[in-house]
């Protein structure tokens, strides 16, 4: 126990460094961080998203914030209640998505032969169906609902990610300290687990970001078509009904722009994340950084060639 | 001997880490002249390689070349730009590295290799190459008939050759051999170094030779010069080196191997380790491990002082 807080405390620690050192990873953190609050506490900040408030699209004002829907539905109330189910729609199907295609991925490059052959096989077909049409023609006939929508999504997302978790496997299995921990007598599940995976930390963590920014959008997008429940408050709906209610025509920007500058920020969030990750799991390039510095502090710009700082 | 063909002056290699800069190579002045076969020896760690690495400017980051200057042919290899680096670079010096097995594409032929390397920076027309890359082979004493062969079909040697005449391809004035027999048997370092120097005395190009293999070296070398813990300790001509070296540590690196042609001396080796280098020992960094060491050893660091006409030292007790 005491073990596991001492372990938390110091990734905590590593992140916080982390954040100091670069400034992209410091405003994604904000970014997610303020979203993640937002729909965890949020719904306990505001009223029932559903229940009429007011006169049908009025605009932004000091008793609805960000205005009322064609339905006379409170927007802020329905922006807070959609982050709940985007966002864990999008995180889950990102972390299933990555775990399904890794393990696969891990399985088929570290014991090749045959067992590589079926499961290539098998996410190569998942590969050539197009995803997004397939996503469509089983969210039309499964029950509706973002349960549904989650699973479409992992049906159609994780084949990419066995594919390059094959391929990196393939490069480490061939690698001189792979030899060296079989010699050594590790089982195969340590060294895939204690040896292969670690030095693919960063692939993992771009491809979960990946995949939760390419989640979040896909089930917007399927429900913004009507493939949802439309009756779920979440962000693609928000954006459905929006549409429904003519927003654009009669210039009612309020009701889709609080949405869409949401999803914009999430994403773009998460790709700052991403190279605060980097950073984090490559230790080469926390020393690159302190190069960097050095060289800027100096009125020096970073080259290819070694930099010459007389230092007088 | 001939003019001065490279003239390294007080050269400092900084390491820039989290915990502040780390000095690899600490003012080194050195001169290379034309012709002549210069090595380098000391411990692993002690800047050998890093310095060689810094003149070409090919050390990667986070290396900081933080002071000195390095004369070669008149132009100052810290001060020009990156297309001129390019110029400069395998044309007039260039390199063969530790590990040539990964030094050769694995996926284009010897041939090919060569070609694009002549083709590169010579604007020779195509047939003039082919003949001249068989000839290259040759020269290194591989059969012609292997040009097209690929990095796998050779073994460590041959590669390690493949390299060599890589960088004699394009002639340049200087080529820097980074341990380039480290991961070979003796009688192939043998032999190869045997080929180099061959081709060096035909052809007049220097030689920065790098190992810490000091044998070797003085075998091989004219002039050589020692380093401990990023300090030159002690340079001059391999013959007077051999016989009258002044700075303890080289005296125990002669110690440290038997000579095949004296009388059986004892052998010894230097006790304790090298420095760390983010904490140099004070006053001269070889203290700690030498057994003459007297007080101001530990306090004063010793400048490097000529003794005769080419052999110098940095060693209080050197006379």
């Amino acid at each position: 126990m005491k073990e596991s807080t001492l372990k938390w405390e110091s990734g905590l620690s590593v992140w916080l460094n982390a954040m100091r050192r670069d400034r992209k990873a410091a405003a994604g953190t904000v970014i997610i961080s303020f979203f993640v609050l937002l729909a965890l506490l949020g719904p306990l900040l505001v009223g029932d998203p559903k229940a009429p408030v007011g006169m049908p699209l009025q605009p932004p004002s000091a008793g609805h914030w960000l205005g009322t829907t064609g339905q006379g539905q409170d927007v802020f109330a329905q922006l807070v209640a959609g982050a709940r189910t985007s966002l864990a729609i999008g995180f889950g199907v990102g972390l299933v998505v990555v775990a399904i295609g890794g393990l696969i991925g891990i399985a088929a490059g570290y014991f090749g032969g045959r067992a590589d052959g079926l499961l290539s096989l098998l996410f190569n077909i998942f590969l050539v169906i197009p995803g997004l049409p397939l996503a469509i023609v089983i969210a039309a006939y499964l029950p509706t609902g973002p349960l549904t929508l989650g699973l479409v999504l992992v049906v159609t997302g994780w084949a990419w990610n066995a594919r390059v978790i094959r391929a990196q496997t393939l490069a480490q299995r061939r690698r001189d300290f792979v030899a060296a921990a079989i010699v050594s007598g590790e089982s195969s599940f340590r060294i895939v687990a204690c040896e292969i995976l670690p030095t693919m930390t960063s692939l993992l963590v771009a491809q979960v970001i990946g995949s939760t920014v390419y989640a979040i959008g896909a089930q917007v997008g399927l429900e913004f078509l009507g493939l949802g429940d439309v009756s779920a408050v979440t962000w693609g709906t928000n954006l459905y009904w929006a549409q429904n209610d003519a927003a654009l025509l009669t210039g009612a920007w309020w009701t889709f722009a609080p949405t869409g500058i949401s999803l914009a920020l999430i994403g773009f969030g998460l790709i700052l994340l991403n190279s605060g990750f980097d950073e984090i799991t490559n230790p080469r390039l926390q020393m690159e950084h302190a190069w960097r510095t050095h060289l800027r502090s100096r009125g020096h710009e970073p080259t290819r060639s070694t930099p010459v700082v007389i230092e007088r | 001997m001939n003019e001065t063909l490279l003239s390294i002056r007080d050269l400092c290699v900084d390491y820039i880490t989290d915990q502040g800069p780390v000095r690899a190579v600490d003012g080194v002045s050195l001169d290379i002249r034309g012709g002549e076969f210069v090595g380098i020896a000391g411990e692993s760690g002690c800047g050998k390689s890093t310095m060689a690495q810094a003149l070409i400017r090919i050390l990667p980051p986070p290396a900081v070349i933080s002071r000195g200057e390095a004369l070669f042919e008149g132009c100052n290899l810290f001060s020009i730009g990156e297309g001129e680096l390019r110029e400069l670079r395998w044309k007039r010096i260039s390199m063969v590295f530790q590990s040539a097995m990964d030094a050769l594409n694995p996926v284009i032929s010897v041939r090919e290799q060569i070609t694009d390397t002549l083709l590169a920076h010579d604007a020779a027309n195509a047939s003039e190459t082919r003949e001249g890359a068989v000839k290259l082979l040759e020269m290194v004493g591989i059969p012609g008939d292997r040009i097209d062969s690929f990095a796998h079909q050779l073994s460590g040697g041959m590669r390690q050759r493949v390299c060599i005449a890589l960088a004699m391809a394009l002639e340049p004035s200087l080529v820097i051999l980074d341990e380039p027999t480290t991961a070979l048997d003796v009688i192939v370092e043998y032999a190869i170094l045997e080929e180099i120097r061959q081709l060096q005395r035909r052809r007049g190009f220097s030689v920065l030779f790098i190992t810490h293999n000091l044998a070797r070296m003085l075998q091989f070398s004219d002039r050589v010069a020692i380093f401990y813990a990023a300090k030159l300790v002690e340079a001059g001509p391999s013959a007077e080196l051999r016989r009258a070296a002044k700075h303890p540590y080289t005296q125990g690196l002669l110690r440290s191997f038997p000579s095949v042609h004296g009388g059986i001396g004892e052998l010894s080796s230097i006790p304790g380790s090298p420095p760390s280098l983010r904490t140099p020992p004070t006053g001269c960094r070889f203290h700690p491990r030498c057994s003459l060491a007297v007080d101001i050893c530990r306090e004063l660091s010793p400048e490097l002082v000529m003794y005769g006409r080419d052999h110098s030292a940095a060693c209080h007790l050197a006379k």
